[in-house]
């Protein structure tokens, strides 16, 4: 048990040491011989591709998985870490990216959950409950009550009650698996904030994040984990291009690789004056065959709703959706579908996939239909289908009889933008098509939208990272409060203006008897400017 | 060849065979009951006692499958033991009370199946009523019409369909035909129907499968319905059997069933489960109860009894799959 203390002379005392961590599941080497040490008041950075790794070592740094081999040093002692709870008791806490929290408690109740404080009676002591919760919100700069019911906040609050819930249990080691993936720039700005004031206390901070502009600006080190190896600790300064080289060990020419074609074709899609109540209003655009078309603007805009009334998930008051000159239905999936449409949704994991079902079974689950001849499902076709296009996608897997569950987030993406292809999708509809996902995933993702114009298909991209929304579009449109407030392309179209648009939405907009004529793309800017 | 190779096995003859019930689940748990009733009672590997366990369970396991078609796509259905009742008693009203001919009294039966599941499956799948909810009150809806039609007592079952209570060629019991073709039909609706796809879409993620345009309300009718059917035969089985349609038989079987497919392998969440799975879960139950039987155990102890084996089985399950994932 050497070498625990060799501190640097810059940073405090090492918290927590990961000594040659092991971990294999079936068919797969998850960790093959990581290293990391923590110190007190630093933010750690771990980067890596999706599938990398990281994942699997907060798991078993959170007591979810045993490592197969390796050791776990806290402090000065070897540790086994056999559950959350043995975590929480060597000052560990984790948030990762599904909260543990109870919708329909309050927050002072998540934030005690399993130890509310007690009277003499041994009675919860509400009281005393509700006054340690406001100090904890307090040191999170969270301004809610601590009465309110956790269902009523929305992502940014559930993340800083979980913040609250580690500060509560004493946390020497906060663990925080891409914090920043489901939030707004201003939210972010406020959680550094509390991650800067928490460094400053002390705390050691693993922190993982996809976006490497965070980590020069609140990192101290980086550890790059590639292919369940931890391959390079370099200091936060070390550069976007050095980083994404350690990251996927081949320096990426071209982050946003958009190629375009020659000139737009024949429209595809035609939404015109599209309006659910409280949701969006009087949205209209088109999308012309080889375009890709971005969907910009803030997290509750609407953006996602337009996405799922179009394809018939959700119905829609008035306006109507054509594709090919064809009125589809409202409300109708299928109709969608067999016009050509096909929805790649925003929760992977909720929407998108058949966890614990087959990859093969995930991948031709659009096209049942076309698979079933008098009732009964061609099996072998299906078998042949998913293994050209899991080919074609290079999904890396075992096996098209592994469960999707056991993928990486990219390769799940694949799996779900396959499935569209295999039901012969002519405009996908990308809901945050890459987050959580890793730069050689996103690549990939992205020259398969150059393949798919290039064929003549088109893509809808509905994205909050600003420059892939930028780099990958060929025109942007923005949206604000459920409306569509500008479209931008070329040379306008730039993060500035985005965000100009997206947050400069007008509060007359609101009223939905204001100004019907404001949203209709060119006009769409004037619409901004009456707030 | 090494010496390991060859002791490994013989070495722990317990542990070997503790390994391969894990290894192999529903089955395993059969074999082993079957090994520990074997040395338990002489009279129960005799021919004619394994066709009695056979006929047993078959009424258990056609219920059984239906249920594991509503079961994978993570539903439940409590309705199956009365609506059971009620299929045979339709049968029986019909072709003995009314003279209408055997055949249409029979596919009379059958409707009144299809049809006490199409009501199940709107409530759940139109009227967004839980599926627990939904099937328990057609659970008592279905008994109290078989009441109602019986008017309380049992009504001779017309002796061409009592048949299938009987034997071919004076050993072979008609019932485990029954169960064995109905078992295959509902390996065939699962594995290879575009229902059956669907049930394990629906029951594994019903959002995932809406939005890749699987029409999930009309798939739910399908499924409830198929349940009832699976249910009607069951009912016009056990009523063959008795050689008349009682309105207070199957009470309780829903349970049996449900227990069945989870014993089988099924998650109550759904999104996975088998036929033969389910076919095993009958087995075993029928074994045990068969087995404690023979060695004269109560039938207080026999229920003591089978409720361990359902927790137990669902616990090596829950082992196994955790060991392997």
């Amino acid at each position: 048990m050497t070498g625990v203390d060799d501190d640097g002379p810059d940073s405090g005392h090492v918290l927590l040491r990961v000594e040659g961590i092991t971990k294999s599941f079936p068919g797969v080497r998850a960790l093959d011989g990581v290293d990391l040490s923590l110190r007190a008041g630093e933010v750690h950075v771990l980067l890596g591709e999706n599938g990398a790794g990281k994942s699997t070592l907060i798991k078993t740094l959170s007591g979810v998985h045993r490592p197969d081999s390796g050791r776990i040093i806290v402090g000065r002692r070897e540790v086994v870490i056999r559950s959350a709870q043995d975590a929480e008791r060597l000052g560990i806490a984790t948030i990762h990216q599904e909260f543990a929290l109870v919708p329909g408690l309050t927050v002072a109740e998540n934030l005690f959950l399993g130890r509310q404080p007690r009277t003499a009676l041994g009675l919860v002591d509400r009281r005393a409950m509700r006054e340690r919760a406001a100090e904890l919100l307090r040191r999170v700069r969270l301004d809610v009550s601590p009465t309110t019911p956790v269902a009523e906040l929305g992502v940014a609050g559930l993340q800083m009650v979980e913040i609250a819930k580690a500060l509560g249990r004493d946390a020497r080691v906060l663990i925080m698996d891409e914090p920043t993936a489901v939030l707004t720039a201003e939210e972010v700005a406020t959680l550094f904030g509390i991650v800067r004031e928490l460094r400053a206390s002390g705390v050691g901070i693993v922190f993982i994040t996809h976006h490497l502009e965070e980590i020069a600006a609140l990192g101290d080190r980086v550890t790059v984990l590639r292919d369940g190896r931890s391959v390079a600790e370099v200091p936060a300064s070390a550069g976007e291009e050095e980083l994404i080289r350690l990251m996927v060990g081949r320096d990426i020419a071209e982050q946003y690789p958009r190629e375009r074609p020659a000139g737009p074709g024949a429209p595809l899609l035609r939404v015109r004056g599209l309006t659910r109540a409280g949701a969006f209003e009087d949205v209209g655009f088109e999308v012309r065959a080889g375009e890709v078309v971005g969907l910009a603007g803030l997290v509750g805009a609407g953006r996602t709703e337009v996405a799922r009334a179009l394809f018939g998930v959700d119905r829609y008051d008035a306006g109507t959706v054509e594709v090919d000159g064809t009125e589809l239905p409202r409300g109708d999936v299928r109709a969608a579908m067999r016009a050509g449409l096909g929805l790649v949704p925003e929760d992977r994991k909720g929407q998108g996939l058949l966890l614990d079902a087959s990859l093969r079974d995930n991948l031709t689950l659009a096209r049942l239909d076309r698979d079933t001849r008098a009732g009964f499902v061609d099996r072998a076709a299906q078998r042949r289908e998913a293994a050209s296009v899991a080919e074609r996608l290079k999904v890396r897997m075992s096996g098209l009889e592994q469960s999707a569950r056991t993928l990486s987030g990219g390769n799940q993406q694949k799996i779900v933008i396959g499935k569209w292809l295999l039901a012969g999708a002519r405009l996908l509809i990308l809901d945050e098509p890459t987050r959580g996902i890793d730069v050689g995933a996103k690549v990939e993702i992205y020259r398969l939208v150059n393949e798919l114009t290039a064929a003549g298909h088109a893509v809808l991209m509905i994205s909050s990272d600003l420059p892939e929304v930028l780099g990958m579009s060929d025109r942007v449109l923005v949206m604000a409060q459920g409306r569509l407030v500008g479209e931008l392309s070329g040379e306008r179209a730039t993060q500035d203006a985005v965000m100009e648009l997206a947050v400069r939405s007008p509060q007359a907009d609101r009223d939905p008897q204001a100004d019907r004529n404001t949203n209709t793309g060119q006009s769409a800017m004037e619409g901004s400017d009456v707030g | 060849m090494s010496a390991e190779v060859l002791r490994a096995p013989g070495s722990a003859p317990g542990q070997w065979f503790a390994r391969a019930v894990l290894r192999n689940g529903p089955l395993g748990g059969l074999v082993a009951l079957t090994v520990v009733m074997a040395v338990l009672s002489r009279d129960f590997l005799g021919g004619q006692n394994v066709l009695n366990v056979g006929v047993q369970a078959s009424v258990t396991a056609i219920l059984a499958f239906g249920v594991t078609f509503v079961i994978v796509s993570a539903g439940i259905d409590l309705s199956v033991g009365s609506v059971a009742a009620l299929s045979a008693t339709v049968v029986a009203w019909a072709a003995t009370s009314e003279g209408l001919p055997v055949w249409l009294a029979v596919l009379l039966g059958l409707a009144v199946g299809v049809v006490s599941g199409l009501v199940s499956g709107a409530l759940v799948a139109y009227g967004r009523l839980p599926a627990f909810i939904a099937t328990l009150a057609l659970l008592s809806v279905a008994r109290g019409l078989a009441l109602v039609i019986s008017g309380g007592s049992p009504i001779a079952f017309p002796s061409s369909v009592s048949r299938l209570g009987d034997t071919l060629g004076g050993w072979l019991p008609v019932p485990v035909l029954v169960m064995i073709a109905m078992g295959a039909v509902a390996a065939l609706v699962l594995a290879r129907t575009y229902t059956g796809r669907a049930m394990f879409a629906i029951g594994g993620n019903e959002e995932a499968a809406r939005l890749s345009g699987i029409d999930v309300r009309r798939r739910k009718l399908v499924i409830y319905a198929l349940s009832g059917l699976f249910a009607a035969v069951a009912g016009i089985v056990l009523a063959s059997r008795l050689t008349s349609a009682q309105p207070q038989a199957a009470v309780g079987y829903e349970l049996d069933a449900i227990a069945a497919v989870v014993i089988g392998g099924a998650s109550l969440s759904g999104g996975s489960g088998k036929a033969s799975g389910t076919l095993i879960g009958a087995l075993i139950l029928a074994v045990l109860r068969n087995g404690l039987n023979l060695l004269s155990v109560s039938a207080f102890w026999q229920q003591v009894a089978t409720g361990l084996v359902i927790a137990l089985a669902v616990l090596l399950d829950t082992l196994r799959r955790r060991s392997t994932r």
